[in-house]
């Protein structure tokens, strides 16, 4: 087993994560003892910091504001080198001049979510009572306390309604949040490949990925930073199983089939003889450059607690009764992690409460991950909900082509 | 008298009513203002756009992804779906209309479609091309082969309408189901009304579609 590699420690020092987690090279909102930030699971947290980016310019009606939220990995850094990783913006495709969501027309915000790693407070946070990381007595986050902190940062902005609030994923599960919790703050909503609960399927899976990084001898009860250590092969593995969830059968074999990986015939050993192995490899080592374990943990954590029929009786529909907000509502076909099912079941709901929706189930084999792709069907259906939403919020240049 | 004339509808602008769809005028006529309107098989959302310029809240379900993009684009609310499996999913009177423009003849199970959209609706709006319409029957009985017209011009094997029926025999269904026919209106080929007082025959024989009001009977029958 000697030619076995295991998972490389991160070549990104500390330091310049750490740095990232207090002192973000975004901008920050801070939020004093004054104003603490009201968590569900009966915390009040204060002080309390939110990182976050913009693109574009906010008119002078103050309605041209969209808030992108971030999946489960994602952060601010929606449309510009990453800090960290030096790679493009997450969302480049979506993002940018000519595209859906254009800064020319719009004043974009994207914020890291509360218990994250970029920026926003969160468990790799200073705690300010102690002087070390929060670890694990940082309270546990839900998505409809993201929500909360992120109305915070949108009434500091100085906006009162947002022209649009878009994401998928994790991201979209804080947009529907949004439209439940502020219905008449947000104009129009276009939540993507996601659902309004998280499935037991999917609480397994992040079982298994949180179960995967604590099990690494590393992760020292979540206070791996004061002992000096860091969980990299546990959360390297947490990540591994969670990328095959976002990709579809279709999607692997067409990229990488049973194609071995710098040879040609098996080691017979259990090096990554083939290139799907070295793939998920890489995309393990990768994202332990930049993501804080603990913050993973509480993530995931996140994502499994959302349900919001069970804020409202079990009915969905009393969610959304009343609603005035524009919904258009995306899913994928290969998409098994958030399938077209759990969109419909939305639409349904939203149809039952009279809300204005609309939905597309788009055709592509790439599985959840569609969303972040290169799929030109789902941007031209972004593209005319929102230059149709725009003319109804009569932006001046909301309903020209681009 | 043309469709024009026949058809003076309120908050359309003259000039416009010839860039319509003659059924599409006759439909919206029976549509009260401020209505709540949900369009089965909105293709490109014509109709809904002709609804929403009079003021009526319209919601569209549409099986074509390509017919999603052009309503969304058009500023237009619907959902893509299939009327046989997705009616099932909409609440008890969510609508004070539910149109079913040319469709209902592609549904699998047309009778469940029917009873589904006077549940969601208080009323319907159903039309469908007559298959009784003396081309139609010229066709067969002297070609001897599957009627092709100039609305209807698939071949019997690449078709999507599957339930072709006459206009005697959706009025035979309605009373069988116990459905009221509050207005109902045969077009010609032309697009014009058949006149009202000429018998059922007529209609059937010269009607090539039909639009019909529809509204829940009373109880029993």
């Amino acid at each position: 087993m000697s030619n076995v590699r295991p998972i490389p420690s991160p070549s990104t020092p500390y330091d310049d994560r750490a740095q990232e987690v207090d002192h973000p090279s975004s901008l920050v909102a801070k939020f004093g003892m004054d104003q603490p930030l009201r968590l569900d699971c009966g915390v009040d947290l204060a002080p309390f910091q939110i990182a976050y980016q913009t693109y574009g310019e906010l008119n002078a009606d103050r309605s041209n504001a969209i808030l992108i939220c971030h999946a489960l990995t994602g952060d601010q850094h929606v449309n510009n080198v990453h800090p960290l990783t030096a790679k493009p913006g997450w969302w480049d495709t979506m993002v940018g001049a000519g595209k859906p969501l254009d800064p020319e027309k719009y004043f974009i915000i994207c914020s890291n979510v509360m218990g994250g790693c970029m920026g926003s407070t969160g468990p790799a946070s200073i705690n300010p009572v102690t002087g070390k990381a929060w670890g694990l007595e940082f309270p546990v986050i839900t998505i409809p306390d993201m929500v909360r902190a992120q109305a915070m940062l949108i009434d500091r902005l100085g906006i009162a309604t947002l022209f649009c609030v878009v994401g998928g994923s994790m991201g979209g599960m804080q947009v529907l949040q949004w439209t439940a919790a502020y219905p008449e703050r947000v104009f129009s909503a276009l939540p993507i490949a996601c659902a309004t609960r998280h499935s037991a399927q999917n609480i397994a899976f992040h079982e298994l990925g949180r179960q995967a990084v604590m099990a690494d001898p590393d992760w020292r009860g979540g206070r791996y930073v004061d002992e000096d250590t860091h969980p990299h092969r546990g959360l390297a593995v947490a990540r591994m199983a969670a990328h095959i969830t976002y990709l579809s059968d279709a999607a692997l074999h067409r990229k990488f089939g049973r194609r071995m990986q710098d040879r040609d015939l098996p080691t017979f050993s259990f090096d990554a003889d083939f290139q799907v192995e070295s793939y998920l490899r890489y995309q393990g080592s990768s994202f332990v450059e930049r993501f804080d374990a603990n913050s993973y943990l509480y993530l995931t954590r996140a994502m499994d607690y959302f349900d919001i029929a069970a804020d409202h009786n079990g009915v969905l529909a009393k969610a959304f009764a009343g609603i005035k907000t524009r919904f258009c509502v995306v899913s994928f076909t290969s998409d098994w992690l958030f399938p077209t099912s759990e969109s419909r079941a939305l639409v349904h709901a939203l149809n039952a409460s009279s809300a204005r929706v609309s939905f597309a189930e788009i055709e592509t084999d790439r599985g959840h991950d569609a969303f972040l792709l290169d799929v030109p069907e789902f941007f031209d259906i972004s593209r005319a909900f929102l230059q149709a939403a725009g003319k109804a919020r009569g932006l001046a240049n909301g309903g020209s082509q681009s | 008298m043309s469709i024009q004339q026949a058809l003076p509808l309120s908050g359309v602008a003259p000039e416009r009513t010839g860039s319509y769809r003659t059924d599409h005028l006759l439909v919206a006529d029976m549509v009260q203002p401020d209505s709540r309107v949900l369009d089965v098989g909105c293709g490109d959302g014509e109709l809904l756009e002709l609804l929403e310029s009079r003021g009526i809240d319209g919601r569209g379900i549409e099986l074509s992804r390509e017919g999603v993009n052009h309503c969304v684009a058009r500023g237009l609310a619907v959902v893509q779906g299939d009327a046989d499996t997705d009616l099932v999913n909409y609440p008890d009177d969510a609508f004070d209309y539910v149109i079913l423009s040319q469709t209902l003849q592609a549904t699998r199970q047309p009778r469940v479609v029917l009873e589904n959209l006077l549940r969601i609706g208080h009323r319907a709006i159903v039309s469908f091309p007559n298959f009784g319409f003396w081309k139609m029957r010229l066709q067969l009985l002297i070609g001897g082969q599957m009627p092709r017209t100039e609305n209807l011009p698939a071949t019997w094997y690449d078709t999507s309408n599957i339930h072709f029926c006459t206009i005697k025999d959706f009025v035979q269904l309605c009373d069988e189901i116990n459905v009221k026919m509050e207005r109902a209106v045969a077009l010609d080929l032309y697009g014009r009304p058949v006149p009202l007082n000429l018998p059922w025959w007529v209609w059937n024989m010269f009607g090539e579609q039909g639009v019909f009001l529809l509204s829940r009977g009373g109880q029993g029958k």
